[in-house]
């Protein structure tokens, strides 16, 4: 049996309630492959076979276990210790692969023919698109309009991974707008296929499938800490779009109560704008894409659009254990605007040799206030989440931009 | 029992399938909506599913998705469709389902809505994305103040669940004919009818067939097996080619008036 940690055992795998989020409010024809998806999952954690064939993909195929890095130089401009989880490093380049294969193996277990995934900044739809063509299975991928435009090598990348893009252009053609699309595609193709929720959201048991395929980055990265800094870190930082990462790496800490776990999420302008995506921070409770938590909604209860530069944070929701652990307490959540992820996204390139993601680069945006706050002799360790090879064109533009 | 039962009461005594219409409130607008309501009611519909509009309606094709945007365009929300509903009961006793998405009726609270939608002359509530598992917090109140909760039953629905729906239902069970989403083209309507008779008969409650009804000849596959028979989309699309309000409800008047000569059973 895989280390689960206490606060995630109670009755969540039969109810998928974490307090009031979560739950599963889609419609009656889903309900059944949930039911399906819930009984695979809960077999394949008893099945050693399952667990071998999925530990020995993410190490000889994906690259783990991944490094934790002491950022030394980071370090000194940011006035305290800094440690990378170098997800970065995972073939495709992310967090998000982690997920899919596991997501493709339960695919397979359950005989489904055919994958259905959304994306937002590609990098989810690369990572399925990858697990699909191991697997032989054919892939469709939704992704927004204008993401489409901002993300355009991953577009190109899963082209010649050989899965199809459909781009989508209604409402805010972004990541929600994508989900809305791979939702309606599920529900007319639910028999045959698997959609491949990319994140810690949707209903249940996305959002505890999803975090317990990512805990190996907090399983690993906390052995690392132990190792290689003698302690566990003092706080865990990670960006929060639908917040798998930072589910993923929280899951190795949430035990360990001294441990601060702090989410970051896209601010864009600027709160006070309202143009943003911080949904923990600015948002009220409703129901989005199959769960209750967090979301940017009207007074009326019509979601709202986000804005970030980030199209992987660019989502007016996010997901329900997040919202739970924002409530007791457990979690703390921030939001840093696109100019202050810019600052950190150069800052970390030019003192590590590393190009961060742009989502990524939202958390180390956080690190001079924690710095602030924690002193010297502190330790963060930061979820390294991907990297920014993608963004490229959008950060250039927007350098100029700025002149 | 409520104005919903009765109709499908009425219409099973006339020995033909009840007809549901659907209509989305605030499309092209709220005045147009009673206009609308009437004129379908007038011209035979006897269940009228009127839409509350949300900006991400994921169990929605294109032609609903369409309509909900203009009337969200327009500042549709759920209070002003109350508001309609109480203008429309000026002018017909027809039976209204309130039909949509959970997030509006969270925020708008569920007691709340139950007991302002019970003042407006509302009959009753149908949640696309509110299955058994979490309706409690609205199907409660509802029942209790005598609204109808409509349930639905999918192809996909095991056996198990196909029994909650009917232990739930109050007036009808809403049977979506195929997986997909409104606005989709029914492959099998005959089959689907056939399969929906036989729960009518285990479960002891009608059961009206949607998605993928859009034609007369639809209707009139459907009739002679299940209780009911919702035509949405069509309706939908009929009024998003109108030029003015006026042709919006003479083409809804001749579509219904239509759709009704497919109800018979003979
Ligand atoms: C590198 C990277 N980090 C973070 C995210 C945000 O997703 P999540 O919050 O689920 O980790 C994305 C999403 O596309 C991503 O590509």
């Amino acid at each position: 049996m895989r280390y689960v940690p206490r606060l995630m055992q109670p009755l969540e795998s039969v109810s998928g309630r974490y307090g009031p989020y979560g739950g599963r409010y889609v419609a009656e024809t889903l309900m059944p492959a949930l039911d399906e998806l819930t009984r695979a999952y809960e077999e394949s954690q008893r099945d050693p076979a399952f667990q071998a064939e999925l530990d020995s993909l993410l190490h000889h195929y994906a690259g783990r276990e991944t490094p934790t890095y002491f950022a030394a130089r980071l370090s000194e401009e940011v006035g305290t210790r800094v440690w990378l989880k170098r997800e970065d490093l995972c073939h495709t380049g992310a967090h998000k692969v982690n997920n899919t294969i596991g997501q493709i193996l339960l695919a397979r277990r359950m005989h489904k023919t055919r994958i259905i995934a959304e994306t937002g900044a590609g990098q989810h739809g690369v990572a399925t698109a990858t697990a699909c063509a191991l697997m032989g299975l054919p892939c469709e991928v939704f992704m927004g309009a204008e993401d489409v435009r901002r993300q355009a090598p991953n577009v190109q990348r899963m082209e010649l991974l050989g899965a199809k893009v459909h781009s989508v252009t209604s409402g805010s053609a972004t990541l929600k707008d994508a989900m809305n699309e791979a939702l309606r595609d599920w529900v007319t193709n639910v028999r045959t296929t698997h959609y491949c929720v990319g994140s810690v959201a949707g209903p249940h048991p996305y959002p505890m499938i999803v975090r317990d395929f990512q805990a190996v980055i907090g399983r690993e990265s906390r052995v690392q800490m132990l190792d290689q800094a003698g302690k566990l870190p003092d706080a865990v930082v990670a960006c929060v779009g639908g917040g798998s990462n930072a589910m993923g790496i929280f899951a190795g800490f949430i035990d360990d109560e001294a441990v601060r776990l702090i989410g970051v999420e896209a601010a864009g302008d600027g709160i006070a704008t309202g143009h943003h995506a911080a949904p923990l921070c600015a948002g009220g409770v409703g129901v989005l894409h199959g769960a209750k938590s967090y979301v940017l909604q009207t007074e009326d209860g019509q979601i709202v659009e986000a804005h970030s530069i980030s199209a992987g944070l660019d989502y007016p929701g996010v997901g329900p254990e997040h919202a739970w652990l924002k409530d007791t307490g457990r979690a703390t959540y921030t939001a840093v605007t696109d100019d202050a992820a810019l600052d950190a996204f150069q800052q970390l390139c030019r003192t590590e040799g590393i190009i961060p993601a742009l989502e990524t680069s939202h958390a180390f945006a956080h690190l001079p206030t924690l710095a602030k706050e924690l002193g010297l002799d502190a330790d963060i360790l930061v979820c390294l989440s991907g990297r920014g090879d993608k963004d490229l064109e959008t950060v250039i533009e927007k350098l100029e931009e700025r002149g | 029992m409520g104005r919903i039962a009765d109709a499908f009461e009425n219409a099973r005594k006339e020995n033909r399938a009840a007809l549901v219409i659907y209509l989305c409130a605030g499309d092209p607008d709220l005045n147009a909506t009673v206009e609308l309501v009437v004129a379908a009611a007038d011209s035979g519909a006897d269940v009228i599913e009127l839409g509350v509009p949300f900006s991400d309606p994921t169990a929605d094709g294109p032609a609903i998705q369409r309509a909900a945007e203009r009337s969200l365009r327009g500042g549709t929300t759920l209070a002003k469709v109350l508001e309609t509903v109480r203008v429309i009961r000026g002018r017909t006793d027809v039976p209204i389902l309130l039909f949509g998405y959970y997030n509006p009726i969270l925020a708008y609270g569920e007691q709340k809505l139950v007991d302002d939608a019970a003042e407006s002359g509302a009959d009753g509530f149908l949640v696309v994305n509110l299955p058994p598992e979490e309706s409690a917090g609205l199907r409660g109140p509802a029942v209790e103040s005598g609204l109808d909760f409509v349930p639905l039953v999918a192809p996909t629905s095991d056996p198990h669940r196909i029994k909650q729906a009917g232990e739930m239902a109050t007036s009808f069970i809403y049977y979506v004919s195929m997986t997909g989403v409104t606005g989709s083209t029914a492959t099998d309507l005959a089959s689907a009818s056939k399969r929906a008779s036989a729960l009518q008969r285990e479960l002891g409650r009608p059961l009206a067939i949607g998605f993928g009804v859009k034609t007369k000849a639809d209707v009139a596959a459907v009739s002679p097996h299940a209780d009911g028979v919702v035509v949405g989309s069509a309706v939908v699309q009929a009024i998003e080619a109108a030029a003015s309000t006026d042709e919006a409800v003479a083409a809804v008047r001749a579509l219904v008036s239509e759709l009704t000569g497919g109800l018979g059973r003979q």
